[in-house]
């Protein structure tokens, strides 16, 4: 036991910031001068997980890029809850694409700049689940391919938000959508398909790939800052919980994004040129009920008679995903099978 | 409003959704609250335990302002870091988490640091003209004179012994609380213009404050008359009280206790008189009890402590007899409703000498006469204003009904004070404005670092069995300040910033000085994350008139 070590600093790194660290050790989102990429105003739910997210990602990409910087967006929620004409959220360099081509739009961005000698600028495209792994997967994988110098953000949640709740390639198992509904013998979506996109990603060997969630703040801005410190294709997939969607309380939406990392359901890691390099353990395991029974299209599952078959199947995904990343706690024993 | 010229291509003006004011969807409004921490909710001497904690977690200069901070209340910190039973960390909600923060551990860190720097108390306020006369120089007499003396009033201490502290000398023995230190916290409060009178006895409170014109007069005599109970004795048994061995041994003397000791009672008090027994070199201490460990009075740590020390407890046993050299014990059994019941079943034990312990009176003999004065059960009663019957005298510590320590006295002196003054002024007093209690429920440990106590180093074995040393060692200046910012901080905001960052409507501004924040009306959706994302429970929702 280190009783002495002074690093302790009652809230530590896990808050944003904190009276005790000096003003440079604290998060981006904690510095009054941050960059506000998106701001107040914008029409998003009470509660929006990608607003949340989408403003984590661009002031850290801001303040790493010293200001220089276009983006790019697809068609989704954000597009639509950010733009009404005449009015824009957005306090950058913004241009909308179509729901399926973001990834091309950037690279032909990033190109003309290359062109232009102005290759100080840098490009993130940005797209909610749908427009990553469904309609965008096509401009997305030839980005990767041709390792056009482009970090891509796809804010995942899970579905297609904005016109419905729709299922997506992205929506887990078992989850009520307007698509998918809770009837039948297998309830809500299917097991076994959709798309896990970062291993996709890995698959490219692109120069980085990370995954992470708006519930753990210093570790997303670490992993804007180090994928704007490389050039190439960049691919960084955030988890941002969606009250309307997933039906949950507006003000769970960190609680859920916390709590998909801590029951295994969501590995958050890191991996170079196809390689795993960096996990985040699990610091307070839970079962992944904690997590399903706050949210409202998981509701099937529980009560009389419930569905302790399926909630056991999730589970098992959870348990698979420690096992395959490693994301077991210090001195936990991980039971096999 | 004429339309801004953007640029070429440029459709939509940076930022132009500020002019959409999302507030008005709102049903329920995020309010920043401060909530009664329940450290100092639960603090006999009305400590604000939380907020000396918050200056001490920044260290250097935030040590003596925490110092500052509890002498607003309480000016023994450093012999409350040693004395008291910390109600404070039995309710510290980070017990709940891993294990609650060594607040008494810091407050003796604090307490000595003040003593060896030479920090001295505040300065008093101007005279008021008002005399009043303080009776017993114990923690409640000595809390209430500083208090007194702060409101400017004039103040006089009698004591009837030779030296200041009551019970804080007379009663705890100097391997919990050494001198040095009690008499350097009662000499700052001297420094302030009390005057203090020793080996003065007040015999005719009446008398004395007609003769004297004392404007107000507050009885904190203590209870120093060790309770007696009738056991048959033979002629040759040496059976002693444990205040009257614990006054001797302060007062030089070297009780004759024999080799083989039995006390009798099971509150602090017999704690202290067997591992006194054990230091002036009893082979045996035994306590003799007639409950259950459980159900002793005494502390835990302290039963512990006596039992590393040698110190041996018979449970459930009464004392019958008591002869020369032996005692005979009954075994008791506990009925259904936890009360002792003889079983007949004896048996006869070693013991050169008996020593009771079996709680303390008050000698109110000087309260006869005043007919006002409540004195039924042998102690003196007042209203919750702490004034007896009789207009002006008021009444604080042990000789009250109620819990009976060191803090409980301390906290006692300065509500009294604080009562005298507002009786002097011709004032009611002000109503304590009701706090929501910082429940553990209130507070997302999620942001707490990981931080298991540091706790405090203790004397070896062999030095406690023979020396009236200190037994428990104070922290060093890292582990108090680890200790520190263990804190949660329950209720209070401890400026983390996560407010500004979680609101994904940018809609909570940082006003710049720590732990200054605004909630923007008119952009806040009411959506709930501040609060339910704040470490320390100090925002809440409130419903929105519609």
């Amino acid at each position: 036991m280190t009783t002495t070590d002074l690093k302790l600093y009652q809230i530590g790194t896990f808050a944003a910031g904190n009276r005790l660290l000096d003003p440079d050790e604290r998060s981006v989102q904690a510095d009054p001068g941050r960059a506000n990429a998106i701001t107040s105003g914008h029409r998003a739910c009470q509660g929006c997980g990608e607003a949340l997210g989408a403003r984590f990602v661009l002031d850290a990409a801001i303040r790493a890029a010293e200001g220089n910087i276009v983006t790019a967006n697809a068609t989704g929620c954000l597009e639509v809850f950010s733009t009404p004409y005449p009015e824009s959220a957005w306090q950058l360099a913004w241009v909308h694409s179509l729901f399926g081509n973001v990834a091309a739009v950037a690279s032909g961005i990033a190109a003309a700049l290359k062109a232009q000698g102005r290759e100080h600028i840098r490009v993130v495209a940005q797209a909610g689940d749908g427009g990553t792994v469904d309609i965008g997967l096509g401009c997305l994988s030839g980005m990767f391919e041709r390792n056009d110098d482009v970090l891509f953000v796809c804010y995942d949640n899970q579905g297609y938000m904005n016109t419905g709740v729709q299922r997506s390639g992205a929506t887990p198992p078992a989850a009520r959508t307007a698509t998918t509904k809770p009837v039948g013998v297998e309830p809500g979506n299917v097991f076994g398909q959709g798309k896990d996109l970062p291993r996709i990603a890995m698959a490219h060997e692109i120069p980085y790939v990370a995954t992470a969630t708006v519930a753990d703040l210093r570790d997303l801005e670490r992993k804007v800052e180090k994928a704007m410190s490389v050039h190439g294709a960049r691919y960084l997939h955030v988890l941002v919980p969606c009250p309307l969607g997933w039906a949950s309380a507006s003000k769970d939406t960190i609680r859920l994004a916390r709590l998909a990392t801590q029951s295994g359901l969501f590995p958050v890691f890191e991996a170079e040129h196809g390689v795993v390099t960096a996990t985040t353990p699990i610091r307070q395991r839970v079962p992944v009920e904690d997590y399903l029974t706050l949210q409202g299209r998981f509701a099937h599952l529980f009560g009389e008679p419930g569905r302790p078959d399926v909630v056991a199947r999730i589970q098992a995904g959870a348990d698979r995903n420690i096992v395959r990343y490693g994301l077991a706690a210090e001195n936990e024993v991980v039971p096999h099978g | 409003m004429a339309e801004p010229q953007l640029p070429f291509a440029i459709t939509l003006g940076p930022g132009s959704s500020r002019s959409d004011l999302t507030g008005s969807w709102r049903t329920e409004r995020a309010t920043y609250v401060t909530r009664q921490a329940p450290c100092g909710n639960a603090c006999p001497a009305g400590e604000a335990v939380r907020d000396w904690l918050y200056d001490a977690e920044e260290g250097d200069a935030g040590y003596e302002r925490a110092w500052r901070r509890i002498v607003e209340t309480n000016p023994f910190p450093a012999v409350m870091g040693r004395v008291c039973y910390h109600p404070c960390e039995t309710s510290c909600n980070r017990g709940q988490l891993d294990e609650s923060v060594g607040i008494n551990s810091v407050e003796r860190f604090l307490g000595d640091r003040a003593i060896e720097l030479g920090w001295s108390l505040p300065a008093v306020a101007a005279p008021t003209g008002r005399r009043v006369l303080v009776v017993g120089a114990g923690p409640a007499g000595l809390s209430a004179a500083y208090h007194l003396v702060r409101l400017g009033h004039d103040v006089t201490v009698r004591e009837a012994e030779s030296r200041p502290g009551g019970m804080m000398r007379w009663g705890i023995p100097r391997y919990r609380l050494p001198r040095s230190v009690l008499d350097a916290e009662v000499q700052r409060i001297l420094d302030l213009g009390v005057r203090l009178e020793l080996g003065v006895r007040v015999d005719d409170l009446a008398g004395t404050m007609a003769a004297e014109h004392f404007d107000a007069v507050l009885v904190a005599i203590g209870a120093q008359v060790g309770r007696r109970a009738y056991i048959p004795a033979g002629s040759a048994a040496h059976v002693l009280d444990a205040v009257t061995v614990l006054h001797g041994i302060e007062a030089g003397e070297r009780p004759l206790l024999g080799r083989r000791v039995a006390v009798y009672g099971g509150g602090n008090t017999a704690i202290d008189a067997a591992r006194t027994a054990r230091r002036l070199g009893a082979a045996d201490a035994l306590v003799v009890y007639r409950r259950t460990r459980e159900r002793m009075p005494a502390h835990e740590s302290e039963v512990q402590e006596a039992e590393e020390e040698g110190v041996r407890f018979r449970w459930l046993s009464t004392i019958g007899e008591v002869e020369e050299s032996s005692i005979v014990v009954e075994q008791m059994e506990l009925d259904e409703t936890g009360f002792p019941q003889p079983t007949g079943r004896t048996e006869v034990l070693a013991a050169d000498s008996v020593v009771l312990a079996l709680g303390q009176e008050s000698d109110l003999s000087l309260l006869t006469g005043i007919e006002q004065v409540d004195l039924a059960r042998g102690v003196v009663h007042t209203s919750p204003t702490m004034m007896t019957g009789q207009p002006g005298i008021f009444a604080a510590g042990d000789v009250t009904p109620g819990d009976r320590s060191v803090t409980v006295a301390i906290g006692h002196g300065r509500v009294a004070a604080e009562r005298i003054d507002v009786w002097l002024a011709g004032l009611a007093p002000a109503p304590e404005p009701p706090r929501e209690l910082a429940a553990f429920d209130m507070l997302n440990t999620w942001y707490y670092e990981d931080a298991p106590r540091a706790h405090r180093p203790r004397l070896e074995l062999v030095r406690r069995q023979s020396t009236f040393e200190e037994v428990v060692e104070g922290l060093d200046v890292d582990n108090a300040l680890y200790e520190a910012r263990r804190c949660m901080s329950c209720g209070t905001c401890l400026s983390c910033d996560n407010c500004v960052a979680v609101c994904p409507d940018n809609a909570v501004v940082s006003l710049g000085m720590p732990g200054s924040y605004a909630i923007d009306l008119d952009y806040c959706k009411g959506c709930g994350i501040c609060v339910a994302e704040c470490p320390c429970g100090a925002i809440e929702m409130v419903p929105e008139e519609i």
